[in-house]
């Protein structure tokens, strides 16, 4: 990711770079050689400060191996892609189990703290090399950080926004019930995008099914605003230059308010009570007569 | 460009092949008007399939030609508005008042046909002719 790219450029200025790289060598051989000790520290403070709540205390430690070992192995190459990488398969097998935000972060900056604290112990006597070992240390245990954060937050946009999509497909179907006379059920609050969906939907339809009739039922909408209402009837008009009628039916009291208030021409909205009326007077319009004893007329009047 | 204007039975079918100039429409209207007398017409389709934009000018001149036409006795349906462009119509406030459009050509001969069942007789002479 660009993120992580940005930062590697502008951690330190170029003279330095080769000390700071044999301390961060220095520092992950010490890592390394404490790796048991410090693992079971980290474990321990992740179950003290009741972080990853729904993991069991051996998948906590499973996964705290891991990390750790991507963690060092981060440090060492100053590489951060195996990371991200890591850091997006272990949202992905986390985030269903209900890991939060807070957590994952906190585990990170846990770790970090943990590592910071060993390192204090082993240099407490000498303070400028102390100081210089955090100099290495911080800005790449920092990145770590915002690595495993960003790639946590990014999982889970990838999830919601999946998820957006599924919905948004399912959420408006284009149902055709006769020859030439399509349903558009509406279920649920019509927001600005979804409304545009909504008018690409039906007048496509129109076009593929060559609808004459479509009745778009609004039961399921509670209430629309304005510009969603002036949407609608943008629609219909649409619709109407296709060729085609949109009967409008099942509009609740404060639709209709809705639909007042902004002046809707009635005589370019067919509206009727509900899906029942609205399927007759299409069947009316295409010149059906339903009738139980005998086929219906195909022929249009 | 020129549109193509053909006679088809009773009807006239004017078939836009590409973006039109103000004075392409125009011209457009001009032959359609003069045109629908001298061959007896009754109806006129204007297809539009082939544009991708319909500005305040091209909806004028469409609904002046629907207009127009009456006057002289006919009907005119315009087919095959793109539904990105119905939309943008639309929006632009273009709604082609009081013109019929339809679908496509053939939902379009048989809007005229059916409007014309009314003048049955006259249907029937021509026929029998």
């Amino acid at each position: 990711m660009s993120s992580s790219r940005d930062l590697a450029t502008t951690t330190r200025a170029e003279p330095r770079l080769e000390s700071t790289a044999s301390r961060l060598r220095e520092l992950v051989a010490h890592l390394r050689q404490q790796r048991a000790q410090l693992r079971e520290e980290w474990a321990r403070l992740i179950t003290e400060a009741k972080l990853l709540t729904a993991m069991t205390k051996e998948e906590i430690f499973a996964e705290a191996t891991s990390v750790y070992d991507n963690y060092v192995e981060a440090l060492e190459t100053g590489t951060y892609e195996a990371l991200q990488t890591y850091a997006r398969n272990l949202s992905e097998r986390i985030i269903p189990r209900g890991v939060e935000t807070h957590e994952v972060v906190g585990i990170v900056l846990l770790l970090r703290d943990v590592l910071a604290r060993s390192l204090f112990a082993k240099y407490h006597e000498d303070f400028t090399e102390l100081n210089r070992i955090l100099d290495a240390y911080e800005p790449a245990a920092n990145r770590i950080a915002i690595t495993v954060a960003v790639g946590f937050v990014q999982e889970r946009e990838r999830i919601i926004r999946e998820q957006q999509e599924a919905i948004r497909e399912l959420s408006t179907p284009v149902l055709q019930v006769r020859e030439r006379l399509l349903i558009l059920p509406i279920i649920g609050v019509i927001d600005p995008q979804r409304a545009r969906q909504l008018t690409e939907q039906l007048l496509r339809g129109i076009r593929t099914n060559r609808a004459k009739v479509v009745v778009l039922d609004i039961t399921g909408v509670p209430y629309i605003d304005s510009p969603v209402a002036n949407h609608l009837v943008q629609t219909v008009e649409a619709a109407r230059l296709l060729g085609a009628t949109v009967i409008v039916t099942g509009l609740s009291p404060e639709i209709a308010q809705t639909l007042v208030n902004i002046g809707v021409d009635l005589g370019k909205m067919n509206t009727v009570g509900d899906l029942q009326g609205g399927i007759e007077e299409a069947e009316r319009l295409l010149g059906y007569t339903v009738s139980p004893t005998r086929e219906p007329a195909t022929e249009p009047a | 460009m020129q549109v193509p204007i053909l006679k088809q039975g009773p009807y006239l079918i004017a078939t836009v092949q590409s973006a039109l100039t103000d004075d392409d429409l125009k011209q457009l209207r001009d032959t359609l008007v003069d045109q629908i007398s001298q061959v007896r017409a009754r109806g006129v389709i204007v297809d539009v399939t082939a544009l991708d934009v319909i500005d305040s000018f091209a909806t004028r001149t469409l609904r002046d030609i629907a207009y127009m036409i009456r006057l002289r006795g006919a009907e005119t349906v315009i087919v095959g508005i793109q539904p990105e462009v119905a939309f943008s119509m639309v929006k632009l406030g273009l709604t082609l008042e009081g013109v019929a459009t339809t679908l496509d050509l053939e939902e379009g001969l048989k809007y005229l046909h059916r409007s014309a069942k009314g003048k049955v007789q006259e249907h029937e002479r021509r026929t029998h002719r």
